[in-house]
């Protein structure tokens, strides 16, 4: 990792003064462009950034996002998305353009407790994260196995165009469903795929800064 | 001028210290990163035999409601003594002093802080003293800066503390317990080491201009020293492996 291009920083490391564009992560103080998380910065043609190694989850549009629903008013859901705010799925987003809120009950379709797996509609500063359920692999989750990692490592645990979950899927036979947000739904019909896939997810997870990461979770699947 | 009457030699004629330290040396220094599994940041420190622990949670939902800004974030702080803390049993009520304590840590902090990224949510800081010994208010907000690291919210710079302060006509770097109470001044500085910017200056004694500037200068050499083992303990926790720094 000791090469110009990536580094590890935490807050505050200055990681270049050359003319390149601040990007995700990082500010600019004069013509330093410093760091402003830990994790790695990458320098690139089109700008500096930090890949974060911890932190929270912050919505972005179009992101897929597993929720908790977690109460109701009587236009809409509030779902807790496992950030600092919280999803609103709108009750027409479910029932269709005639709803209405006399007639329709908001608990007939999604009570408290559910699972939903939501894409993110549209995130700024001044409102809430909205969020729908309306597309083909969303909605409710009936069923599978629910495990919490930490948000930063997710795109790890995807890998790159997906290699490192369709490694386990294959090995696995589950299906994952993977939030953003550090939420991710596993089923998987035989039990022993099951603990395999979430004993790879845990892996994944605690060795994510290691290299050579999906040739170690391909060797820990095909053992036993 | 200043100062309890004390029998204790504060500074031999060798420029040895009661604790057996040189004038320009700060005690031992001890950080850990998180160290709390239910807290989303957390470190601790041993300031010589300061022992404090400090979690962080956040940016989270503000409650009550009232309190939330639509522009920013907010900070919230709490300092807090144990009862075993020290020598006689402590009071766990917050006393005037924790009260301050809290207000001025928060105040050391937040110029670090971008939580304008964040509006309508709160960070909160929880420090806890676990024992005191002279200086906890430093050794709070460099445990306290590294937690925040630790949870991941985005700052412009770590900010690290220490004091200097006058004893026996001397400007010593990091004041004890001891050196405190019967000392003639002890000033404790927050900085940014990579910004070169003071967040907190607080000075209880008399100086005269000249140790006035020198007093600074060697606290903020202190906190450079203090930035060493703070960059070190993220490193442990993150990059365990091949860390570059």
């Amino acid at each position: 990792m000791q090469d110009d291009k990536k580094r590890y920083v935490i807050p505050g490391d200055v990681i270049t003064t050359g003319p390149y564009r601040p990007d995700q992560n990082v500010t600019l103080d004069g013509n330093r462009i410093i760091a402003t998380v830990i994790g790695i910065s990458e320098i690139s043609d089109d700008g500096v950034r930090v890949i974060p190694l911890t932190g929270m989850y912050i919505p972005k549009s179009s992101d897929l996002v597993i929720g908790k629903v977690v109460s109701h008013t009587s236009l809409s859901w509030e779902v807790d998305i496992n950030s600092c705010y919280v999803g609103i799925l709108p009750a027409a987003d479910v029932f269709g353009r005639d709803f209405s809120a006399h007639a329709d009950e908001l608990t007939s379709k999604l009570d408290k407790g559910d699972l939903i797996a939501a894409r993110i509609v549209n995130f700024d500063r001044t409102r809430d994260p909205l969020i729908t359920i309306a597309d083909r692999e969303l909605g409710k989750i009936e069923s599978g196995t629910l495990i919490k990692i930490s948000p930063s490592k997710v795109p790890r645990l995807i890998g790159k165009r997906g290699s490192m979950i369709q490694t386990v899927e294959m090995a696995t036979h589950a299906v994952i469903t993977i939030g953003q947000n550090g939420l991710i739904v596993v089923s998987c019909d035989d039990s022993n795929g099951l603990l395999k896939a979430i004993k790879a997810i845990r892996m994944i997870e605690e060795e994510a800064h290691m290299a050579n990461l999906t040739d170690k979770v391909k060797e820990m699947l095909e053992s036993r | 001028m200043g100062g309890r009457e004390s029998t204790l030699v504060l500074l031999d004629k060798n420029g040895i210290r009661c604790d057996g330290r040189k004038i320009d040396e700060p005690r031992k220094i001890m950080i850990k990163a998180g160290v709390l599994k239910n807290a989303d940041g957390s470190a601790y420190i041993e300031f010589g035999d300061n022992k404090i622990i400090a979690g962080v949670f956040g940016p989270r939902d503000v409650h009550p409601k009232h309190l939330s800004n639509t522009d920013t974030g907010i900070l919230r702080c709490r300092y807090h003594m144990s009862p075993f803390s020290v020598t006689e049993r402590k009071n766990p009520a917050p006393s005037r002093r924790e009260i301050e304590i809290s207000k001025v840590i928060k105040e050391a902090l937040l110029p670090s802080l971008m939580l304008e990224k964040f509006p309508r949510t709160v960070v909160d800081v929880f420090i806890e003293v676990l024992q005191a010994d002279g200086g906890s208010r430093c050794a709070a907000i460099d445990a306290a800066s590294v937690a925040l690291a630790d949870a991941g919210i985005p700052m412009r710079d770590m900010v690290c503390a220490c004091a200097a302060g006058k004893v026996a006509d001397t400007i010593v770097l990091d004041v004890n317990n001891e050196e405190d109470q019967a000392g003639q001044a002890d000033m404790p500085v927050g900085y940014m080491p990579n910004l070169n910017k003071v967040t907190l200056l607080q000075l209880d004694g008399v100086l005269t201009r000249d140790e006035y500037k020198k007093c600074i200068d060697t606290a903020i050499g202190g906190c450079k020293l203090v930035y060493q083992i703070q960059k070190k303990a993220l490193t442990d926790k993150f990059f365990e492996n091949g860390g570059n720094q």
